[in-house]
């Protein structure tokens, strides 16, 4: 049976891991290297490293540390943050990657995932989408620039869209959410899953046991990632899947 | 220092990176040689096919650059092959993927998953292989424990019982997720990309050569 996937992902600016809670207010904490091996070691099924300010000069820095975790970790690794064009991806896989994330890019033109797809394989495109709850309502809207710009865009539309594009598979990450520790999206992950046929992995707002299987039972997400909660040792990623386990939720162990 | 390891030709037919699957080769003592055209391969102990992309694109680049021919002798003289992902499904005849005619070496057709709702495309992941008929290859590893990497749309379904060395299932579709014939192997999962365990497989073919 295939398992629910938990993914630690890894904020990395200027070559060190770094978390912002909602965005903001970065604390300095370690060694991507480093805690992509701690990762590993727990039984992390896949890593994602977003390159949170990526300029220029960080994504050669970007590059170097994802070729350095690549030549370590024998586990997927999905790297997002500042991807603009065919060329940035290639290097990006080039380093090691196995797969890319593309968020703004996408937004700003979307033949990118097309063109990306068909270049490089489905399964290298992951399209990471930032959506937040239109108060009052059931729709959520997709927002870009690390959660700063508005589209104007519904988010399951979008998400059908880039998946009809050729993205293997969806991060989407609820702002509402994120950096709260009160649970994942459910509903949004939830509708999202629904509408499209590729993987959704839920992120934003992880905090306790229980909301790993809400989203994964009942927002029929097909991984759950988290940042803060496994980078300051709240929870190893050990714990979830055993408690993940006891539930009855396939996980390896 | 000098390494002594089984002398490995990697095929480098364009479709990308294959830093990855070198490494991991690397790490359990093999000497690696990407090579991107058949008079490279030399004296090779063993070929690896690594397959990424789309299976149209591949066959072209295999036709392209006469990897083709060479893959078949290979394996027609048994000689040591191990094929990943596409490396396993171009082995096959013929592929849904764009209604590609393969390589034609093991008789069967790719297909693309039929699933239940609620069961994503790509099979994303990790997943079990019950082990079908033991070798040295799968050596130490467990079918009930052990999981390895997947990432695919399409998938083998053999009817040759010896052909097909390791079952997985998916959304009630069983599929060859490892097959084996004499010195050929190959896995429909990502040995490099499956931790401890997928490495143990390319440390157990080196054991072969």
């Amino acid at each position: 049976m295939l398992s629910a996937r938990i993914i630690p992902c890894l904020d990395v600016s200027d070559g060190r891991v770094v978390k912002g809670v909602k965005f903001v207010s970065l604390r300095d904490a370690g060694d991507p290297v480093e805690t992509a091996q701690t990762y590993e070691s727990q039984g992390a099924d896949e890593l994602v490293f977003l390159d949170i300010t990526a300029s220029h000069e960080e994504r050669e820095i970007m590059l170097d540390v994802v070729e350095r975790t690549a030549s370590h970790c024998f586990m997927p690794l999905t790297v997002g943050g500042g991807l603009r064009s065919i060329e940035n991806i290639r290097q990006m896989l080039n380093a090691g990657a196995d797969k890319v994330s593309l968020n703004s890019a996408a937004i700003a033109d979307p033949t990118l995932v097309e063109r990306a797809a068909s270049r490089f394989g489905n399964q290298c495109i992951v399209v990471a989408i930032d959506a937040k709850r239109v108060p009052g309502t059931e729709s959520w809207e997709v927002y870009t620039h690390g959660g700063r710009r508005a589209t104007g865009r519904d988010a399951i539309a979008w998400a059908r869209d880039v998946a009809a594009k050729g993205a293997g598979e969806i991060l989407l990450t609820s702002m509402d959410c994120d950096g709260t520790q009160d649970g994942y999206d459910v509903e949004l992950t939830r509708r999202v899953s629904d509408a499209v046929e590729v993987p959704v992995i839920a992120s934003g707002g992880a905090g306790a046991l229980s909301h790993f299987a809400d989203a994964l039972a009942r927002g029929k997400a097909s991984a759950v990632l988290a940042a803060s909660l496994f980078h300051f040792g709240t929870l190893t990623v050990s714990q979830v899947k055993e408690y993940l386990h006891e539930q009855g939720i396939p996980v390896r162990i | 220092m000098v390494n002594k390891g089984p002398d490995l030709a990697v095929l480098d037919y364009g479709m990308g990176n294959l830093r990855s699957v070198a490494r991991a080769w690397e790490h359990v003592g093999a000497r690696v040689r990407l090579v991107t055209q058949p008079g490279e391969i030399g004296a090779a102990d063993a070929l690896i096919f690594p397959g990424q992309g789309a299976v149209m694109d591949a066959m072209a680049l295999l036709v392209d650059t006469g990897f083709d021919r060479v893959i078949r002798e290979w394996i027609e003289a048994d000689r040591p092959f191990f094929g990943i992902c596409l490396g396993l499904q171009a082995l096959f005849e013929h592929s849904e993927e764009g209604d590609t005619k393969a390589l034609g070496i093991f008789p069967g057709t790719v297909r693309r998953f039929r699933l239940p709702f609620g069961f994503k495309i790509p099979h994303m992941g990790w997943n079990s292989v019950q082990w079908e008929q033991r070798t040295r290859v799968d050596h130490g590893l467990d079918s009930e424990r052990d999981q390895f990497y997947f990432v695919h749309s399409f998938c083998v379904q053999s009817d040759d019982a010896g052909l097909v060395w390791g079952s997985t299932e998916y959304g009630g579709t069983v599929f060859a997720s490892a097959i084996n014939r004499g010195n050929c192997f190959a896995t429909q999962f990502h040995p490099e990309k499956s931790q401890a365990m997928g490495l143990r497989i390319y440390r157990n073919f080196l054991g072969i050569i």
